[in-house]
Parts: structure tokens; C-alpha cells; sequence
């Protein structure tokens, strides 16, 4: 963005966007360009090396979620595991109902999904959440049916970090005969996650949040569930997504896997730890501001507030030159000029989105990451409140 | 995103804050992403002697806020009148086309607050295509909601 002639420190809070791939994950993936350069589907030598990576890499993502290796498909991300998970489900058990249900604060991949199966004539409830971003497993038992097929409801909350009682959701689909996806793109490797233990059917997950490469992600899918494939072709992933497998990318996401089970009771203390301090901090530092989201049921790298009478983008500009890297769901970021979705759903006003703040944390961030942030924030708000026609004082 | 210029008014903001006694006073909310620009004018011999903003709203709406007040210091009202959301942007050397609505504030709250003025004078306000009556209606749905909180 801009040159940043004030930053004495880079500090990227914004692993919820991204994260950088490690160097582990990295030197996991380099022969797989090059060298051992080999078609997973083909009978020869170099074929059975790709296989042999592919199958290592199953094992490895299986390991993270309680699943069998047999029940992971890979995708190209959390956005076709979404839609494939959803559309697949939809369009194989169609003849058994019509009926979905999901909720209003889900990511973009799974709300417009949805919205597109509405338009061919599903009918889907979207349910709403309470004011700390929580959906109400009583709401799912409310609105289920006989003619249910799906539930799919997020496990962390992109956003605001809130966990969701997917658990219980999962016991009441079970019940009740539909299946049962989660989105768990923000959660895996942050908390634990068992899928049978969790009651779930599918469950979706993407390689670039957790330290491995873009573009790579995993449909987990019960034994026995079948699904209509979204893209067709050859045989590959048990016949539910053709394509050349993406074996660099696939191997590295397997190894971040790995590290990310090694590291989870650690790395996720140490992070909530860095996420408390910094609530905390912003809490007590800065008048009018407000945590969005829940207070405990929180996935351990998430922080967001909002700062009362201010607008995001110009937040983000001010930190962006100090060194740090954070995001808004103000209507000035999104691109649609919509605020966000998931806050409008929470109750915030329209005023109270516009002044959002995401931190999210991740392997680099250390104390003296958010003892600077403590630092810089409080009168980049003063300066830019002076500015602001709104205010406790206003003159409005 | 934004060019150095955009950039130096939005680090720089020029003429920002509240004038006492104003002349004057315009304040518009843009409809589209719900930002608030009020501006404040000291208005003397048919000059606009001095001005000040207060903007809630993006980078680009930041900047576009501190270029008019620039744009317009020492103008006649006649003048002032005549500055375009267009030659704002332009003057700060374009803006990335989602953030041109942002410019619709500031030579809006301009012409807001010239017409105050005239209203307050007693002159007739001059028929600027009703858009002062959307203005007003603005002005009371931030009142409300900066009164819930
Ligand atoms: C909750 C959630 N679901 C899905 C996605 C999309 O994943 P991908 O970027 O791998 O397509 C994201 C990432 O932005 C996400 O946060
Ligand atoms: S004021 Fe909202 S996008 Fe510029």
C-alpha cells in the first residue's frame, strides 16, 4: 500500500487473510516442482511418487481432524471444499427433500452457495445469531424437518472468532436424518477437532491459514456419503473431483497439518495468551471501543473491536504506516461498500461495523508485537476522533 | 490504493475542525456507505474567509474533505458554488474508481453550507435540484443514530 516512513516494527496481524508458508512446509514441497515432477494417476516410477507424497499428505490432514485418510478429498482451497460439500450434497440427495439449513454468518463460500441453491429452487433458512456472534442449537432443532438434508454451520467464525456449538448442531441433523457440514477453515490447527466426536459429516478445510500454500484445501467426508461431483473428469479423489492432483501444493498442506497437530495445545495457549493481553489492552486503552464476538468462546488467535465514531480504512491507512497489517468490515473496505455481513447479523449498528477492527494472530506475533500495537493505536484514534463529526461530545 | 497526493491529505489533513460562531454550517451523509461529512464556514464579503471539516469516512473520503476545503478558501460563494465533486478528485489526482463516491461529499457539504448561509441571510436559496431537501433528511438519520449509543 503505502511507504511506511514510521514503522519501527513489520507486524502482520492478519493471519485470518493469510499466512506465510513455512520454511518447513517449503522445503517439504521444493522436489515436487521439479524433480519428482510425476502424474499421480500414471502407472510408472514417477507416477507412484506422486501417488506415495498424495497418500503420505492424506494421512497427515486425517491425523489433524480424527479421520481416516480414505475420507479426505483434496480441493483447490476452502472455497470449492465449500461448495462441493454444499452442491454435491444438495444436488445427490435431492430427491430425498428440499430443505437446508445454514446460517446468516457464514463466509461469503458457503452464504452465496446457498444463495444460488435457493435460486434453483431449494428452500434454505438461513438462521440468525445472537449479539456475540452465537447460533443457537435450539434455533437448528426449530427449524429442522423431514424434508432437511443439510446443515452446514461454521466452526470458527472468520470474523469475529466466535466457536459455535457445532457439536450439539451435529447431534440434532444426526437425529433427525440430514447431514451435517462445518466450515472449519479458521479452526483447524488453532483447536482441536475430532470429526466423530464433533458429529460431523464434511467438514472443510484450506491449507493458506494454517502455514501452507495457497490454493490447496480438503473436503473431509464421512464413509458412505456420497456426493454429485461439482467438477467432472477423470477419476481422481474416489470420483468426487476430477483434475491432476496439485502434488506440490497438496504435499506441503499435508505437512502443515503435521506441524500444525504437533504444535496445537502450545502454539494455541501461547496465542490466547497474545490475544487476551491484547483485548485487554485495547479495552482499557482506548475509550469507546467494543469487543465484537465472544468473549470466551473464541478462537485463540482472534481479536476484533470496534472503535467507536471512526471508520476502518482510515484506521487500517494509520496502521498500515506504523508496520501493522490488520482488516475492517467497514463498507469503505469491502469492495461492495456492504458493511459486513456477520456484524449487521450480530446487532452492531451500522456506525459500530464501520469502526470494526480484526487483529488476528498467528506463529509470529510475540508480546512486543502487541506491546507496540498498544503503542500506536491509542493516538492514531485520538487523531483521527478529532476528526470525526460523531462523538460522545459531538456537536450533532 | 490511493496516490501520494490522496495519501499527503489523508496523513495532512488541511482546515480540519469546527469554526464557533460559523456562518454557515452544511453536513451530508453519503448514501451509499453511510459516511458523514460536516463543514463549517466563516463567510465575509461574499468570500468564504475561512472553512473547517469534520469527516467520518474512508481514506479517500478523508482527503477529498481536506482538498475542497483547499479548493474553495478564498472563493466567492458564486465560485465556491461552481467547485465539482469532479474537480476534487481530479485536483488530488484521480481516486480508484470505487472510492469516487467518496468525492460526492465534499463539494456537497460545500454547497450545503453556502446555502445555510443563505438561508440564514434571508436571500433566496437558489435552486440547486432539490438536493438540500436530501441533506436535511441525512443530517436527522445520523442525529438519531449517534443519539442511540
Ligand atoms: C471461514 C472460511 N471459509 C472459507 C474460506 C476460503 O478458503 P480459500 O481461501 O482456501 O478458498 C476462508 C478464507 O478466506 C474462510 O475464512
Ligand atoms: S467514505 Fe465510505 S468508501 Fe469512502
Amino acid at each position: 500500500m503505502s511507504s511506511q516512513p514510521n514503522a519501527q516494527r513489520q507486524v502482520y496481524l492478519d493471519h485470518s487473510a493469510t499466512t506465510p508458508v513455512r520454511p518447513e512446509v517449503l522445503a517439504a514441497m521444493l522436489p515436487y516442482f521439479a524433480g519428482k515432477f510425476g502424474n499421480a494417476s500414471s502407472i510408472h516410477r514417477w507416477g507412484y511418487e506422486a501417488r506415495e507424497a498424495i497418500n503420505d499428505a492424506r494421512e497427515k490432514v486425517a491425523s489433524l481432524i480424527g479421520a481416516s485418510p480414505s475420507e479426505i478429498l483434496f480441493t483447490s482451497g476452502g472455497t470449492e471444499a465449500d461448495n462441493l460439500a454444499i452442491r454435491g450434497v444438495a444436488h445427490a440427495r435431492r430427491s430425498r427433500g428440499n430443505h437446508l439449513i445454514t446460517s446468516q454468518i457464514e463466509h461469503h463460500a458457503v452464504l452465496h452457495t446457498f444463495e444460488v441453491l435457493q435460486k434453483e429452487g431449494f428452500e434454505v433458512t438461513f438462521l440468525p445469531c445472537d449479539k456475540y456472534g452465537l447460533i443457537d442449537p435450539d434455533d437448528v432443532r426449530k427449524a429442522i424437518r423431514k424434508d432437511t438434508i443439510l446443515v452446514s454451520i461454521m466452526h470458527g467464525q472468520n470474523e469475529v472468532g466466535t466457536v459455535e456449538p457445532i457439536k450439539e448442531i451435529g447431534e440434532i441433523a444426526r437425529e433427525h436424518g440430514a447431514l451435517f457440514h462445518s466450515d472449519a477453515v479458521q479452526s483447524a490447527g488453532k483447536i482441536p477437532i475430532d470429526v466423530k466426536e464433533l458429529n460431523v459429516d464434511l467438514l472443510t478445510l484450506s491449507s493458506h491459514k494454517i502455514y501452507g500454500p495457497k490454493g490447496v484445501g480438503a473436503l473431509y467426508v464421512t464413509k458412505g456419503v456420497r456426493l454429485t461431483p461439482q467438477v467432472t473428469g477423470g477419476a481422481h479423489e474416489r470420483r468426487m473431483r476430477a483434475g491432476t492432483e496439485n502434488v506440490p501444493g497438496i504435499v506441503g498442506f499435508g505437512e502443515a497439518c503435521r506441524l500444525a497437530k504437533a504444535e496445537l495445545p502450545e502454539e494455541s495457549a501461547r496465542l490466547t495468551k497474545l490475544r487476551d493481553k491484547l483485548i485487554e489492552g485495547l479495552l482499557n486503552e482506548i475509550p469507546d471501543v467494543v469487543l465484537n464476538g465472544h468473549p470466551v468462546l473464541r478462537l485463540p488467535h482472534n481479536v476484533n473491536v470496534s472503535v467507536k465514531y471512526l471508520e476502518g480504512e482510515s484506521i487500517l491507512l494509520n496502521l498500515d504506516r506504523m508496520g501493522v497489517a490488520a482488516s475492517s468490515g467497514s463498507a469503505c473496505t469491502s469492495g461492495s461498500l456492504e458493511p459486513s455481513h456477520v456484524l449487521l447479523a450480530m446487532g452492531l449498528s451500522h456506525e459500530t461495523t464501520h469502526g470494526s477492527l480484526r487483529f488476528s494472530l498467528g506463529m509470529s506475533n510475540t508480546e512486543e508485537d502487541i506491546n507496540y500495537v498498544l503503542e500506536i493505536l491509542p493516538p492514531i484514534v485520538e487523531k483521527l476522533r478529532a476528526m470525526s463529526p460523531l462523538g460522545p461530545g459531538s456537536v450533532l | 490504493m490511493y496516490n501520494d497526493k490522496v495519501m499527503d491529505h489523508f496523513f495532512n489533513p488541511r482546515n480540519v475542525g469546527e469554526l464557533e460562531n460559523p456562518d454557515g454550517v452544511g453536513q451530508v451523509g453519503n448514501p451509499v456507505c453511510g459516511d458523514t461529512m460536516r463543514i463549517t464556514l466563516k463567510i465575509k464579503d461574499n468570500r468564504i474567509e475561512d472553512i473547517k471539516f469534520r469527516t467520518f469516512g474512508c481514506g479517500a473520503a478523508i482527503a477529498t474533505s481536506s482538498m475542497v476545503t483547499e479548493l474553495v478558501k478564498g472563493l466567492t460563494l458564486e465560485e465556491a458554488l461552481e467547485v465539482s465533486n469532479k474537480q476534487v478528485a481530479e485536483s488530488l489526482g484521480g481516486l480508484p474508481p470505487q472510492k469516487l463516491h467518496c468525492s460526492n461529499l465534499a463539494a456537497e457539504a460545500v454547497h450545503a453550507a453556502i446555502q445555510d448561509y443563505y438561508k440564514k441571510q434571508g436571500l433566496v436559496v437558489s435552486d440547486d435540484n432539490g438536493s438540500s431537501h436530501d441533506h436535511s433528511t441525512h443530517d436527522h438519520s445520523v442525529d438519531d443514530e449517534s443519539s442511540e449509543e
